[in-house]
C-alpha cells in the first residue's frame, strides 16, 4: 500500500526534551566499537576543550528514535510498514559537538515522499536545538519503503 | 591538530559485524526494527537474512574518521548513501566490513573532506560517503 503523500510538509515537534546522558554516550560508543577517549573519559574530553564526554557523530540517531513514537513514522495514517523499510541515505550536519549534559529539542519534518521505481522514498529532516535555542544539528534521512509504490496507472478504458 | 593533505590515507580497517553486535546496537540506538534481529521476519519480508542497521555500518565507518581526527567533535558533517544491505549470518564470524578513507579535499577554511569506501565481500555497501573534519 502506498505511503500517504498528504504527510509531505508536516512537522512533528517533540513533546519533551532529550537529556544526553554520559552513560548513554559511552554505551553508544561501545556499541559502535568507538574507543575514542573523548567519548568515554570526561578528563580526555575536557583536555580537548569540551565540557563533558563527546557523542560520536552519528549519536543523534538516538534522539530520533527516542521520539519515534510521536513522529510521523509511527503514525498509522502515514501507512509506512516499518518491516518493509530500509535506510537509503543519511546525513548529519553538526553545527556544534553534542556532549553529555545537553538538553535537546527536536522537530522532525517530512520533506518529501516520492516513487523510485517500485519503491517509495520518504525523506525526513530533523532540526535539533539545545536548551538555549541554539542550533545543534540537522539530520536528513531517506527511508526506502520496498515495493509499496502504487502500480503505474492502467490505460484509461475506452468508453463503450 | 591533524595534518591533512589531499591524498592523505586513513588507515583501512576491518570490522566484524556479528548478531551480537546488532543486538547491542539495537539497545544503544533504540532502533528495534525486527529485520535486524529476527531471521523469520527478515526472510518473510523478502530479505536474504537478518541485515545490519545502516546506521551501524555508517557509525563503524565513522570511527575511521574520528580516530584520525582525534577529537570526535571535529566532525562537522557526515553523509552516506546505503547501496546494499549488509547481511549478517547467524554464525560466530558474522559479516566483515572493510573501510578505507582518503582526504579528497582540503579547504581554505581549514576543513578536510574525507571520502570513505566501505565494502563487504568486495561489494560497496556505502556510496558517496563523505565526512567534513575541522582541522584546527
Amino acid at each position: 500500500m502506498p505511503v500517504n503523500r498528504d504527510f509531505i510538509g508536516r512537522q512533528y515537534p517533540a513533546s519533551t526534551t532529550y537529556q544526553v546522558g554520559r552513560e548513554h554516550v559511552r554505551s553508544f560508543a561501545r556499541a559502535i566499537g568507538d574507543t575514542n577517549p573523548a567519548s568515554h573519559d570526561v578528563e580526555a574530553a575536557r583536555a580537548l576543550g569540551h565540557p563533558d564526554v563527546v557523542a560520536p557523530p552519528t549519536f543523534l540517531t538516538v534522539v530520533n528514535f527516542s521520539f519515534a513514537t510521536e513522529g510521523p513514522v509511527a503514525d498509522p495514517a502515514l501507512g509506512l510498514d516499518y518491516s518493509m523499510v530500509v535506510h537509503g541515505e543519511q546525513s548529519f550536519e553538526l553545527h556544534r559537538p553534542v556532549h553529555a549534559g545537553d538538553e535537546l529539542s527536536s522537530v522532525q519534518s517530512i520533506t518529501d515522499i516520492r516513487d523510485a521505481g517500485r519503491n517509495e522514498l520518504v525523506v525526513t529532516t530533523t532540526e535539533i536545538a539545545d536548551a538555549a535555542g541554539g542550533r545543534v544539528a540537522t539530520l536528513r534521512s531517506t527511508l526506502v519503503s520496498r515495493g509499496t509504490a502504487a502500480p503505474r496507472a492502467a490505460a484509461v478504458p475506452e468508453e463503450s | 591538530m591533524v595534518q591533512a593533505d589531499v591524498g592523505t590515507v586513513l588507515p583501512a580497517r576491518t570490522f566484524p559485524i556479528t548478531r551480537a553486535d546488532l543486538v547491542r546496537y539495537c539497545g544503544a540506538s533504540g532502533d528495534l526494527n525486527v529485520i535486524h534481529w529476527n531471521q523469520r521476519v527478515a526472510q518473510a519480508v523478502g530479505l536474504t537474512d537478518v541485515i545490519a542497521h545502516g546506521m551501524l555500518t555508517m557509525a563503524l565507518a565513522g570511527t575511521l574518521v574520528t580516530d584520525w581526527a582525534g577529537d570526535p567533535g571535529a566532525v562537522e558533517s557526515f553523509t552516506v548513501r546505503f547501496s546494499r544491505p549488509v547481511v549478517v549470518p547467524d554464525d560466530d564470524a558474522g559479516a566483515s566490513l572493510l573501510v578505507s578513507g582518503v582526504v579528497e579535499e582540503v579547504r581554505e577554511d581549514g576543513r578536510a573532506v574525507v571520502a570513505l569506501t566501505s565494502t563487504v565481500d568486495g561489494a560497496k555497501v556505502l556510496m558517496a560517503a563523505r565526512a567534513v573534519v575541522r582541522l584546527s
